[in-house]
């Protein structure tokens, strides 16, 4: 199969500031990528320069065998973007909104319109057609935003952090349309820095973090890399954690986390039930302060907080720890 | 590389978009007129009977109205600036420039559709003047002309300031830097009062102020400069057509250029 989107050694540089140091891409015809990251990872700027907005400093991109650099305006014609802000124009109506998108790919005045009918109906949005878009929710925007990136129906759909900033249940109902997209064939690359929003929808996944690559592979090949299983608590009082770790540490096959803020305590641990049981013997006398405990396979969190040494939603620069090694996890590359 | 005609039509697409904004904000249209009247107004009933200087067969309503419209057309243009980092800050610039389209027809849209709202304040102003005693003492076409070069010359203020907002990205801040360029070079300028009254150094700058030669045109071209008024000294006010004509082509074939190219690498942060 070949691939939608190839990237080699892209590299860009703001200033004193490495946005990207040398990242390598392969998203297969029809496929969803997830490009996993936080805030200042380089996400953006890769789906800045694949949709030609951005120019690299070194390093190669192509889209549906396009070259981005060199024919910009070919590329332009195959691609649908969706940034992170939903980018229409509050005074046009839904329907306005997407006509004069249409226009503008050159579809002209009758596909335009019938393009733009069809897809306010596949996107809940008939309804609000003909009012200005000012008056939408966030969630309806967004919709009228992706909306507005399939009119002509792109080969290769960009998705830039989709869900951010949408209540719980418009991040469902966008999921459930993003899934659908990919469904129908399109292919896709999907940034986020939600690791359950990748889990949900992506087939492979590339998490970055300083602009490296610093692991590929599918949602379950990142899990059995952390291996092992996670023994949760979650405690009424944060002074009760230090204990607790002390006492549970002899249990632990890596590093505990502990979150003071949310009041919680997470154990790397091996085995199953027994060790839970054990735990709960060891804590005896702290029962009090505890309210919830769990045994858990490792999800992608776990998986960002041991490659990177920092949570996902942490500010980069707030992590003094120096970024990991690149770890191959026999990848879709 | 897109062709001439379709820079064209995606252009009318987007002064089709940007005009939609005004029917549907009516508000820019109340303000964009309610401030001229008011200018109108102040100016012909609070002033008018103090400025003096005025050669004799001049009303003061004649004087004022060519400065008034140079005014307000300059200003009008300003919104150029800010609707385009409006734009910006909207992400709606990354999403024109990811489509297929002309890279120049979202400033030529742009600026087209500010051009459209300065004729919609020009009218109204002109029909406030002759409420208070302004008068066209010309010909139909030299009538049109004098429209015409007040428009043309403020077309070109819309891309110096299509570059103002792709620069400065924020639309409050490229409201109140025009405002405090802007204002200072349309009043010293025979707009609102005669240059004769200007201390030397102000005086000269007045007169090279192509604002005060957009004003002069207008009021040669209305029939608003009385016979045996005294000729300027300056050329740029003894040619005030041809040397606004200058001016207009010089501030285009600068910033058309420079704006469409700062258009093709801008990005929203």
């Amino acid at each position: 199969m070949s691939n939608a989107i190839l990237v080699e050694e892209l590299q860009k540089r703001f200033g004193s500031n490495t946005a990207l140091a040398g990242v390598d891409l392969a998203v297969p015809e029809g496929s969803v990528l997830g490009l996993l990251g936080p805030n200042g990872a380089g996400k953006t700027t890769v789906v800045r320069i694949l949709t030609t907005l951005l120019q690299p400093d070194a390093g190669r991109a192509e889209v549906a065998g396009i070259d981005v650099l060199r024919e910009p305006d070919r590329v332009r014609s195959l691609i649908g973007l969706t940034g992170q802000y939903a980018a229409v124009d509050e005074y046009l109506t839904g329907f306005e909104n997407l006509e004069m998108v249409g226009r503008l790919y050159r579809l002209g005045k009758r596909e335009s319109r019938e393009r733009a009918g069809e897809l306010l109906e596949r996107f809940d949005l008939a309804d609000a057609a003909n009012r200005p878009a000012k008056t939408y929710s966030g969630g309806m925007r967004r919709r009228l935003d992706i909306a507005a990136s399939l009119i002509a129906r792109p080969r290769v759909l960009f998705l830039d952090e989709p869900t951010t900033g949408l209540d719980p249940r418009s991040r469902l109902g966008m999921w459930e349309f993003i899934a659908d997209l990919a469904g129908g064939g399109t292919t896709i690359l999907l940034t986020t820095q939600y690791l359950e929003e990748a889990d949900r929808l992506a087939d492979g996944m590339v998490v970055i973090d300083r602009g490296r690559v610093i692991a590929r592979g599918t949602a379950d090949e990142l899990k059995a890399q952390v291996g092992g299983q996670r023994l949760e608590f979650a405690v009424t009082d944060a002074g009760a954690l230090p204990a607790m770790v002390e006492l549970l540490r002899p249990l632990a096959v890596d590093e505990p986390h502990v979150d003071e803020q949310a009041r919680r305590l997470s154990i790397p641990v091996s085995g199953g039930a027994e060790v839970l049981a054990e735990a709960l013997r060891r804590l005896d006398g702290h029962t009090a302060d505890i309210f919830d405990v769990g045994l858990r396979r490792p999800d992608l969190d776990d998986v960002f907080l041991a490659l990177t040494g920092h949570a996902a939603e942490d500010d980069p620069a707030a992590a003094d720890k120096t970024p990991a090694e690149p770890v191959p996890v026999g990848g879709t590359r | 590389m897109t062709s001439l005609s379709e820079t064209l039509s995606d252009s009318v697409v987007i002064t089709k978009r940007n005009l939609i904004k005004v029917k549907r904000v009516p508000d820019l249209i109340v303000f964009a007129t309610l401030s001229p009247i008011m200018f109108v107004v102040l100016f012909r009933y609070v002033f008018g009977g103090a400025i003096g200087g005025l050669p004799p067969g001049i009303s003061y309503a004649e004087f004022l109205l060519p400065g008034i419209f140079a005014q307000t057309v300059v200003f009008g243009s300003t919104i150029t600036g800010a609707s385009i980092a409006d734009d910006l800050q909207k992400g709606l610039i990354d999403r024109f420039r990811s489509l297929p389209m002309s890279r120049s027809a979202v400033l030529v849209g742009r600026t087209v559709a500010d051009a459209g709202l300065n004729v919609i304040s020009i009218a109204v102003m002109a029909l406030t003047g002759l409420l208070v005693g302004w008068r066209i003492n010309s010909s139909l076409g030299e009538a049109i002309g004098g429209f015409l070069v007040l428009l043309v010359f403020a077309y070109a203020i819309s891309w110096l300031m299509a570059m103002v907002g792709l620069l400065v990205r924020t639309p409050e801040v490229v409201q109140n830097a025009s405002f405090i360029v802007i204002f200072p070079i349309t009043f010293i300028a025979n707009t609102f009062v005669p240059l004769e009254t200007f201390p030397a150094v102000l005086r000269t700058f007045a007169e090279w102020n192509p604002v005060s030669s957009v004003t002069l045109a207008a009021r040669e071209l209305f029939g608003n400069v009385p016979p045996g008024y005294p000729e300027p000294e300056a050329w740029s006010l003894q040619n005030p057509v041809l040397y606004t004509l200058l001016w207009t082509a010089l501030i285009l074939a600068v910033f058309v250029p420079v704006s469409v190219r700062l258009y093709k690498r801008t990005a929203s942060r």
